[in-house]
């Protein structure tokens, strides 16, 4: 049976002034589970996982043509309200960008732009949990007052993503989160993402296979800005249908 | 040695010599003044108005009148300066308009100051009225500030990663929440810096206040913003040249407190500056 899915694009084609970044896109990327966008530099994957929360709309003279529904609701229409959008689709960059703020303030940042500061014991509640659902509170609880930065880079992704928990999104976009973090920590991450896609649908973009192997339950592989395969991540890692899949898997390319 | 080393030894020394070559002037100036000036400072010549033709007593007026006028420029220029930067970075497109906005205030800050007085004395004293005055005095030189103010903001602002701003609005932040929360605070070392070295520039001008603001003679303090006052540098130019027999310790005296007052500026934009700069690392 089909999940259901919780982004559907429909024919996305982006452009950056001339060039064509991606091409008739159509993906259906399944509610609650990890979906991974694999494929060489400049593929065009990370530009896709921006087109989920709009934010290739900073970049100028970009024109986005076709259709991405969230929940059937299409967010390209002029009228999709970004700062809503945003929030119920996060997003985690490829370096962990904390604040230079402290721990505490660092998560008070989403609550204040989004109106949500009510009392102090209930912001210090969403700090808690927020960091609870990282694994970081046993750790940080008791220096909360302590800038960002003194944390070690896998401390500062995993507060990057509880910045984005605490705003409740649906969705996380991940754009190669684990690409500044060495290799045990990137395990760790990856069983964080196991614990999160129970109650959140994931989309990492990653060019390290093994990493899209291990974490997630779908995988898309793009080339040149076309998406040439989307399927269960083991179909795609063990039997691919199109030639340049196994191609890429195998590392003749990329 | 070898021959690499030798010259590596010789560029070392011809660029330190060099470098200390730009600093003993000014430490001469300085010295000079101190040497000259310092033996007239008493409590009187600071807190007093000038006495018997200016050759007696002290230049408090000056002194307050350089001050208020400090003040006012900062009032005029600062806000105008730091929001037409936050405009030009943040929002503005890279269009004809911007460009010609970004190359006026580029040949802004070629304009002799003389000019800023003219234009001054015509626009405020004339045009509106404003007579020669503490407001006219501080708009010619807010206008004069600006060119500098606008630069140093932008620069500032421009030097906040755009990551920060990445961020910011991914997690929905709106645009101003974004320059108000994640751009403006990293950016005020530098707009500080910028501000308070224009600012005594301006505190150090005699063109601009010469035709707006600056009286020759009037021994008490300004009732209002359209009250003419006494300034420091324009003091220092009418003793030094129209008022003959003056015992020249007196105008040495006045150029140490001008030049103590901008020391004092910018000592305190260097601890500002290194307070905020304890919230910035990245």
């Amino acid at each position: 049976m089909e999940p259901q899915a919780k982004i559907e694009t429909k024919d996305l084609n982006l452009f950056y002034g001339t060039f064509h970044a991606l091409t008739d896109v159509n993906i259906r990327i399944p509610a609650r589970a990890v979906t991974a966008i694999i494929g060489p530099s400049g593929c065009g994957k990370s530009t896709l996982l921006r087109c989920f929360n709009r934010m290739n709309d900073l970049v100028e003279h970009t024109q986005v043509t076709g259709r991405i529904a969230i929940d059937d609701q299409n967010i390209l229409e002029p009228q999709t309200d970004l700062i809503a959008l945003r929030r119920k689709v996060g997003m985690v960059f490829q370096r962990p960008n904390v604040f230079s703020l402290s721990i505490y303030n660092n998560l008070k940042f989403g609550l204040r732009i989004h109106g949500m500061l009510s009392r102090r014991n209930e912001i210090r509640q969403s700090v808690r949990t927020g960091l609870e659902q990282v694994g970081l509170w046993d750790d940080l609880k008791d220096k909360l007052s302590a800038n960002a930065h003194t944390l070690t880079l896998e401390q500062q992704q995993r507060l990057c993503i509880a910045r984005v928990l605490i705003l409740r999104p649906d969705i996380i976009l991940l754009d190669e989160p684990c690409s500044a973090l060495d290799p045990i920590a990137t395990l760790r991450v990856e069983e964080l993402l196991r614990v999160l896609c129970k109650d959140y649908t994931l989309v990492i973009v990653t060019h390290n296979m093994q990493q899209a192997a291990r974490v997630s339950d779908f995988t898309g592989f793009m080339y040149l800005g076309r998406l040439v395969e989307f399927a269960d991540t083991q179909k795609i890692f063990t039997n691919p249908a199109e030639q340049l899949t196994e191609d890429y898997i195998r590392g003749s390319f990329g | 040695m070898n021959g690499a080393k030798l010259r590596q030894q010789i560029a070392f020394s011809v660029l330190g010599a060099i470098t200390l070559l730009i600093v003993v002037p000014i430490i001469l100036v300085i010295l000079y003044i101190i040497i000259n000036g310092a033996g007239s400072i008493t409590w009187q010549f600071l807190t007093q108005a000038p006495r018997n033709g200016m050759k007696a007593g002290g230049i408090f007026p000056a002194i307050v009148g350089t001050i208020l006028l400090v003040v006012g420029t900062m009032l005029f220029a600062l806000p105008l300066g730091v929001l037409s930067a936050i405009y030009l970075v943040e929002y503005a497109r890279d269009d004809l308009f911007t460009r010609m906005i970004k190359l006026s205030v580029v040949n802004l800050s070629g304009i002799p100051s003389i000019v800023y007085g003219l234009f001054g004395f015509t626009a405020f004293v004339l045009l509106l009225h404003f007579g020669t005055s503490l407001l006219a005095g501080s708009l010619t030189l807010g206008i004069m500030s600006l060119p500098v103010i606008i630069t140093a903001s932008k620069e500032a602002l421009e030097s906040v990663p755009l990551t920060y701003r990445e961020i910011s609005l991914s997690l929905g932040a709106t645009k101003w929440q974004t320059i108000r929360y994640c751009v403006l605070p990293y950016a005020i070392p530098g707009i500080l810096t910028g501000t308070v070295l224009s600012l005594s520039r301006a505190a150090g001008e005699t063109a601009p206040i010469l035709f707006t603001v600056a009286a020759f003679y009037l021994p008490r303090l300004p009732h209002s913003a359209f009250d003419q006052v006494m300034a420091l540098p324009y003091h220092l130019y009418v003793i030094a040249t129209q008022v003959p027999n003056i015992p020249l310790s007196i105008s040495f005296a006045t150029a140490l407190v001008l030049i103590a007052l901008v020391f004092l500026m910018n000592l305190v934009s260097i601890i500002l500056r290194a307070h905020y700069r304890k919230k910035r690392l990245w």
